[in-house]
């Protein structure tokens, strides 16, 4: 009998069978999920949980610690503009300004096509180059409002 | 003009061709653990994450210990506000990372080693990966017991802190341990373990390279060596800098600064504010004010209330949660001021919460509490009128 499996289970199977079941594994599990689902529902907590021999509950308590470890739906690309003192100093507000009118949501939504989640983040390590921001794992530092939407459009474009 | 007297060096990026990291790995290895181990300890080399401990001494501290197993971990969770150099440094020559944490393996006898590096730097996982497989080739190559592996963070600020870094390679929320035990009895999977800062791996190597004579030979008597500064804030030239240690805060004001400096806070959020009128006394170095090598510099046209209500934003975000003096206290902090600002609470309320912070001190678990105190304290000390009004 062939057992239908959903992506997401292919996707928990490889990346148990890339890491292993120990405890130490489960962070690199879970950051794997994330970069391709963009959050953690969960399913698939409950079937990381099964195939670590965990409780929900623990797999959930580590997840729920980590910003990057979201639990909440998300869209394909997350945006995060770096809020910390020297970006603040570099008018990150305008940057997030901007963005929010071109998208049409607010700090901490998704747009409706779930193309876009826009967020602020704590330091992201750029401070001589602010403001700065990420979009998934790719850095923008220096970026002007202009160059902002621009980078956004691009993004738009890229994704289906 | 006063002669200005930042002493700059090149020896964290610079890169010698004939002598690479392996081949100062090579050469090393053919001398005793305990020699390499004295080398650290006369060359004086603090820790230079921030916490500055004798990094000899914690390599002998690990080297003694009787474990099956035992790790190096490389802390790249740099999440400090105003610190970039770690990056820059796996950016550019994250070989004599490599160099440094084998040759810490080799003398405290580890065949693991791990670069914990901050999600916010994932965009340098494949590069760096690639670089550590060919360095671990070379391991491989000299029949050496030791590989380096890779594993990220995923955005909290508090997992580098050390033990907290541990709980979340281990698979756990990043929640700081009780100390003792410390890392080098029991750190990685409760197993002795160095843990050292990316810059500091990068010293160690190099001591090994130029000898510990050399190295001492830079800084003071209280801070041997050079340190990779990262300057930020009102500056028309930030960057990242390696200057000497021990210089007093005038002479990088005046090198740095736009000339309307009122304020440079010296090591991150968690570090201290130092006002206008202290720029003359203030050393940079662990004989004044030591820092992770966060250096922002304020204008007058900044106000100090901002910058305090940023760092408190900044902890409540990112305290763990895990011990009630850093939760609430942090909370309570920001609202304080908040409070204070508005008229709500009297300006004598501050003196209140800056017993909190002293509370915070003493009875928080780890370094993100007990450190609220140093940027709340100086900055309320010295800019109370801008708090208040």
């Amino acid at each position: 009998m062939e057992v239908y499996m959903t992506n997401t289970e292919n996707l928990v199977h490889e990346l148990v069978e890339k890491h292993g079941r120990d405890r130490n594994a489960l962070m690199p599990i879970l950051q794997g999920v994330v970069a391709t689902e963009k959050y953690l529902s969960e399913e698939v907590m409950i079937m990381i949980a099964k195939e670590l021999d965990l409780s929900a509950a623990d797999v959930y308590g580590t997840a729920s610690f980590y910003t990057f470890l979201d639990t909440v739906p998300r869209g394909k690309n997350i945006i995060r503009i770096c809020k910390t003192i020297s970006c603040h100093m570099r008018n990150k507000d305008e940057i997030i300004g901007v963005l929010e009118d071109q998208l049409k949501i607010k700090v901490g939504e998704t747009t409706h096509d779930k193309k876009f989640t826009l967020l602020t983040a704590n330091c992201l390590g750029w401070c001589h180059k602010g403001p700065v921001m990420l979009v998934n794992d790719e850095v923008f530092p220096e970026v002007t409002p202009q160059k902002a939407i621009e980078i956004v459009e691009e993004y738009m474009k890229k994704t289906n | 003009m006063e002669q200005i007297q930042l002493k700059k060096v090149d020896i964290i990026f610079g890169w010698d061709e004939k002598v690479t990291p392996i081949d100062v790995y090579d050469k090393t290895v053919k001398k005793t653990a305990d020699s390499i181990i004295l080398d650290m300890i006369d060359s004086g080399l603090k820790g230079r994450g921030g916490a500055g401990f004798p990094t000899g001494l914690k390599w002998k501290f690990t080297r003694n210990e009787d474990s099956d197993a035992k790790y190096v971990i490389c802390n790249a969770d740099e999440g400090e506000p105003g610190t970039f150099k770690d990056r820059e440094i796996l950016d550019k020559v994250p070989e004599k990372v490599f160099a440094g944490m084998a040759i810490c393996g080799y003398v405290i006898g580890a065949r693991e080693g791990y670069i914990y590096l901050r999600g916010e730097y994932n965009f340098l996982l494949k590069g760096l990966q690639k670089k550590i497989d060919l360095f671990n080739k070379q391991l491989a190559e000299r029949k050496a017991n030791f590989a380096i592996y890779l594993r990220s963070g995923s955005g909290a600020y508090v997992c580098g802190e050390e033990s907290a870094l541990f709980e979340s390679m281990e698979g756990k929320r990043g929640e700081p341990r009780n100390k003792p035990p410390y890392p080098t009895v029991a750190g990685y999977n409760s197993k002795p373990t160095v843990i050292n800062n990316v810059e500091t791996l990068v010293y160690t190597c190099e001591i090994c390279r130029m000898g510990s004579e050399r190295f001492k030979s830079l800084g003071t008597f209280d801070s041997r060596g050079s340190k990779v500064f990262s300057v930020s804030g009102d500056t028309p030239t930030p960057g990242i800098y390696e200057l000497e240690l021990g210089m007093p805060l005038k002479d990088f004001v005046e090198e740095f600064a736009d000339g309307d400096a009122k304020a440079v806070q010296i090591g991150g959020a968690s570090g201290h504010c130092v006002p206008r009128k202290k720029f003359n006394e203030t050393i940079i170095g662990f004989e004044g004010i030591p820092t992770g090598g966060s250096m922002m510099i304020f204008n007058s046209t900044r106000s100090m209330y901002n910058v305090l209500h940023d760092y408190l934003e900044f902890f409540t975000e990112e305290s763990c949660g895990q011990c009630t003096p850093c939760r609430v206290g942090c909370q309570q902090l920001l609202k304080g001021i908040e409070a204070v600002k508005k008229g709500e609470k009297s300006p004598s309320y501050l003196e209140d919460m800056k017993k909190l912070t002293l509370t915070m001190k003493i009875a928080a678990k780890c370094g993100l509490g007990q450190s609220v105190a140093n940027p709340f304290i100086s900055i309320v000390d010295n800019f109370k009128e801008e708090i208040i009004y």
